[in-house]
């Protein structure tokens, strides 16, 4: 690790000033992805901008079946909410299964988003959640701020504050994981509501990061089983090959992953 | 047996100290004046170096100085050897290339060092290491073994054309010919072995110190084997002789055979402390170790087994390619050769058998010995033939194996092993019955309601422990005999220290060897010291590899406490005025048979040590030193049964139960022995199911460079074990032990692989079994 300052922040303007201050600077959430990288010398940011003990940035509150969730977050605090779960199980569920104890303990959910690794959890909930991403200036829709592999619609300095959704009708989230990172190799979060509109979005597949699947949801909106997906083709043309899986193989964990995930909706 | 003798389920002496934070491993060595090393390597898998500019480096902050292979070529620093000599069938020597400890004129795989850097901290010595400027001309790259053979191809070492190391063989060809000519049925299968990285717990590390005022080398290494590395870095490496250089191997965190052998690092180190002047500390990242640390395995193998009308195997045909790497590390070349071929006559009656093998460069990190070292390539090789076998001649895996078991002892196999002892039909049968191999097909039908493919395999492995008598291996090529040293102290207050050769990085050393002593003398094992590690501390030894330590270790223990029981009966004797033939010593007290009359065991130690009132010409001390040298190899074999069911829409396989039935010859320590059948299978099911290595082969760059990418089995991934033993005691060693510690690595593979192909109907399967590839060949034609 190259040489770096620590700030601890104490409130979201603090924050944003102390990041506008620095040189090469960057938001610390966890720092699960940062800290390694750092390690590696593969980021060298100037300064760290710890957000975690931000008290604003923290908490879950859910009203009726609007749910805020704090940035600062960590995913031990969303697996662990009972009044999320009483509305929103899959999310609990999502978040019981990120990386490892301490890892759910050190890492947020603000984090996660705005790192957007293309085989995180997060961003396929967020997306078929149609949250809205609330930062320290505006508020921006999920469909609107996952814009590539590790690339997101935030501006240089923007903080994640919040998320916020409501919650749905059904949920469900399927996660096939890397046998070696265990990050999702595949993971696919299904949504629907009560009016009958329906959301599917797929991680850790897409070669562009997380993206929905209209055929998928076009299936589910007519007949919402796990059956109705058995005629939908998913094309392999976008997906992502490596060493663990190839396009195709992935194609079809996409898949099972989603009739599971509506399955356990 | 006592409660802390021979058999008993101790619980390990140096737990206490792993288990609170107190281990001392070398990174935990800190001596006055010391400094960092980190290492320049290379970032191309083959190239030229045009020149080094370490001009800038040497300007940076904390620097205490930077050196290369030019200046390590100066001062005499000799090439790295491979220490046992193979002749190809032609009779020429096998064609060993130069590696020097730092690259001076090419790089050859990814990680290759060319510089060390000495610094005040590591931040800075890394800082210091990017400023090396090393001018690289890139050359072409070949990662594979079969395709570097071909022509063309680039080529690694000027003394090795085609990348051809050797071309070996053992065996009779021309009977092995005819039986396949006159065979009623032939099993033909290709069969390709995963490359591993071991992935101790503990990284590599070393701590070189050079005494000027004494001329005088001290050397912290993380060494399954610090003797040999002392005589190879003295006698072949010219660092300093023997008697000025003290090696000493601490506390070590898992070594699975890659912490045998001589590195560059330590080398360098401790030429860099001379050079510099400061104590020179280096300790590998995890990424280095993925680069540098020696791989396992990595054979393609091409295999005819014979049969005869009434299914007996009547010859065996093996053809195989062995990827060595980039440089012949230390044992390489006997890994597949003398530890891998001459296991292929398995459990089984084998009248012919021929086995070729070639061993080739390749520009990906050296190959050598990973637990097992060439019996699980040779059972892996095997037991999927065998499976095969059954199932193309419609027979039933177990039928299969029971017509063609060796029963009868001594057997002379036609690949150089005489097996001595073994019960294969009880080792199968406890593990049928274990496993209730006659409920599996009710098993598989309630799966197959539930929509999963349910499967069952099975591996009766052998394999060769207690490495080894040393004029056969002399015979054979190795460098080295292969015995065992071990001194046993009697302090004069009673208390007993072992010196020995053997070394524990995980085994349990500090118990098992304490019980020997505990059950020969009955003191507590308290008040047993297990030495071990220290060249200065242990004269001599061979150290810790081939699960010797039980059946060669153990046993020079026991030659020194007879030494030492002869004594002591003779001090007791003299003290109660009776027949030294008539003394018994039990529960800590030497006793005059058929009397009342004893003497405690640590008054004798301190009559010893008085010398008021010896025998006549007695030398007064305690203390007996012995060199054991094994009569034979020995051979621990089992059954192993693996029911898995595999999930058809994603290919996952789940472990159902494994059962592991092994003969181990006679046990010390039985929970022990477990632990290490556990951690086998852990390392078995890793390769069978996870692990592997993968290189680029456009640019030789290693893709699976971190955990991220480089799967190691989980808890999760893992079934609670079954394992029972059946043992017969080996005939060859005074314990009658055969050795368990890289059983379970050896004979698990197989059986996975075994239970999945007939899970779902498709041969057609390499390791590591993943989800993919298993979903894909359970959709695929067989």
């Amino acid at each position: 690790m190259y040489e770096t300052n620590y700030h601890r922040a104490s409130s979201i303007e603090d924050a944003v000033k102390l990041r506008q201050a620095a040189g090469e600077g960057k938001y610390l959430s966890g720092g699960m992805t940062l800290i390694p990288t750092m390690k590696q010398r593969l980021a060298a940011p100037t300064d760290l901008v710890d957000v975690r003990q931000i008290q604003d940035m923290k908490g879950i509150r859910v009203t009726g079946r609007t749910v805020r969730i704090g940035a600062a977050t960590s995913h031990f605090d969303v697996a662990s909410s009972a009044e999320l779960a009483a509305v929103c199980p899959a999310i609990t569920g999502l978040a019981s299964h990120i990386g490892d104890p301490h890892v759910r303990h050190m890492g947020t959910i603000g984090g996660s988003i705005a790192n957007n690794d293309p085989a995180a959890d997060y961003p396929s909930a967020m997306l078929a959640l149609d949250a809205t991403i609330v930062t320290d200036r505006r508020e921006i829709a999920a469909g609107d701020f996952f814009t590539g592999l590790f690339e997101t619609a935030l501006e240089d300095g923007e903080l994640v504050t919040a998320i916020t959704f409501e919650a749905p009708a059904k949920a469900g989230y399927q996660k096939f994981a890397n046998p070696a990172s265990r990050y999702a190799m595949t993971g696919v979060f299904v949504v629907r509501r009560d009016n009958g509109d329906i959301r599917v979005a797929v991680t850790g597949a897409g070669s562009s990061g997380v993206f929905r699947h209209k055929g998928m949801e076009a299936a589910l909106a007519g007949n919402w089983s796990p059956d109705a997906l058995a005629g939908v083709t998913v094309d392999a043309s976008d997906l992502l090959s490596d060493i663990h899986a190839d396009a195709g193989y992935r194609a079809n964990l996409v898949k099972v992953m989603a009739k599971r995930a509506v399955a356990a909706a | 047996m006592g409660v802390e003798g021979i058999g008993a389920r101790v619980a390990r002496k140096e737990d206490k100290r792993f288990l609170t934070g107190k281990g001392r491993y070398t990174d935990d060595m800190s001596v006055p004046g010391m400094k960092y090393a980190i290492f320049v390597r290379s970032p191309y898998a083959h190239a030229k170096i045009r020149s080094i500019d370490a001009t800038a480096a040497k300007a940076m902050p904390g620097v205490i100085g930077v050196l290369d292979g030019k200046q390590l070529l100066a001062d005499g620093i000799g090439n790295l050897i491979c220490g046992w000599m193979i002749h190809s069938k032609d009779g020429s020597p096998m064609k060993m290339g130069a590696w020097r400890p730092l690259a001076h004129e090419t790089v050859r795989y990814v990680g290759d060092a060319v510089a060390i850097v000495v610094a005040d901290s590591v931040a800075e010595a890394k800082d210091a290491a990017e400023a090396v400027v090393v001018d690289y001309e890139e050359l072409p790259v070949v990662t594979d073994a079969t395709k570097a053979l071909e022509q063309g191809q680039p080529q690694l070492h000027p003394e090795a054309p085609n990348n051809l190391i050797f071309d070996w063989q053992i065996g009779d060809p021309a009977a092995t010919d005819k039986a396949i000519a006159a065979a009623a049925h032939v099993t033909e299968i290709t069969i390709h072995n995963n490359r591993l990285s071991p992935n101790p717990m503990e990284p590599r590390a070393t701590l070189g110190i050079y005494d000027g005022g004494d001329d005088h080398y001290t050397c912290y290494t993380t060494s399954q084997n610090p003797h040999v590395a002392r005589l190879v870095m003295s006698a072949f490496y010219n660092v300093a002789p023997e008697n000025k250089l003290r090696v000493i191997a601490p506390d070590v965190g898992g070594g699975f055979g890659s912490k045998i052998y001589i590195y560059p690092e330590e080398i360098v180190c401790l030429w860099a402390s001379k050079r510099t002047g400061v104590p020179v500390k280096w300790t590998s990242d995890r990424t280095e170790a993925f680069l540098t640390d020696a791989h396992g395995r990595d054979h393609l193998s091409k295999v005819k087994m014979a049969f005869d009308a009434n299914n007996r195997i009547i010859g065996l045909k093996v053809d195989t390619v062995a990827n060595l790497g980039a440089y012949m590390s230390l044992f390489s070349s006997a890994v597949p050769t003398y530890l891998y071929a001459t296991l292929l006559s398995g459990q089984y009656d084998i009248p012919a058998i021929h086995a070729n093998v070639r061993t080739v460069y390749t520009n990906t990190a050296p190959v050598d010995a990973y637990r097992g070292a060439g019996r699980p390539e040779a059972t892996y090789l095997l037991e999927r033939t065998m499976e095969t076998a059954a199932r193309e001649l419609g027979v039933s895996p177990a039928e299969l194996r029971r017509v063609n078991f060796i029963r009868s002892f001594p057997h002379q196999t036609p690949v150089i092993m005489n097996y001595d002892a073994g019960d294969y039909d009880a080792s199968l049968d406890a593990a049928m019955k274990a496993a209730d191999w006659n409920g599996f097909a009710a098993r598989k039908a309630e799966a197959a309601r539930r929509g999963m493919k349910r499967g069952i395999g099975m591996s009766c492995y052998i394999e060769a422990c207690g490495i080894a008598p040393s004029a056969a291996v002399g015979s054979l090529g190795a460098g080295v005999g292969l015995w065992e040293s071990a001194e046993v102290r009697v302090n004069a207050v009673g208390t007993i220290e072992v010196l020995t050769g053997s070394h524990s990085h995980g085994q349990g050393h500090e118990t098992t060897f304490a019980q020997l002593v505990a059950d020969r003398f009955g003191v507590p094992i308290d008040s047993v010291n297990i030495v071990h590690g220290d060249t200065d501390k242990v004269q001599m030894g061979m150290g810790t590899y081939g699960s010797r330590s039980g059946a060669v270790g153990m046993s020079a223990v026991v030659k020194a406490l007879d030494k030492v029981e002869a004594k002591a009966k003779k001090i007791a004797a003299h003290l109660m005025e009776a027949d030294e033939s008539d003394i018994v010593i039990e529960n800590g007290e030497l006793k005059v048979a058929g009397t009342d009359k004893s003497v405690p065991w640590f008054q004798m130690a301190l009559s010893a040590y008085t010398a008021h009132n010896l025998p006549p010409g007695m030398e007064p001390g305690l203390k007996e030193g012995a060199f054991y040298d094994p009569a034979n190899f020995t051979f621990p074999a089992g059954c192993y049964i693996c029911e898995v069911e595999v999930d058809p829409e994603t290919g996952v396989t789940k472990i159902i139960q494994f059962v592991a039935a092994d003969d181990f010859g006679n046990i010390i320590n039985p929970m022990i022995v477990e632990g290490q059948v556990h951690g086998g299978l852990a390392q078995g099911i890793g390769q069978a199911l996870l692990e592997g290595v993968h290189y680029d082969p456009g640019n030789g760059q290693l893709l699976t460079a971190s955990y991220m990418d480089y799967a190691m089995p989980r808890a999760d991934d893992l079934p609670s074990f079954t394992v029972s033993t059946s043992n017969t005691p080996c005939p060859s060693n005074p314990l009658g032990i055969k050795g368990c510690g890289e059983a379970g690595a050896i004979g698990s593979p197989p059986a996975l692989i075994n239970a999945i192909t007939d899970a779902i109907g498709n041969n057609r399967l390499t390791m590591p079994a993943t989800p993919q590839k298993v979903w894909a060949a359970a959709h695929a034609a067989n």
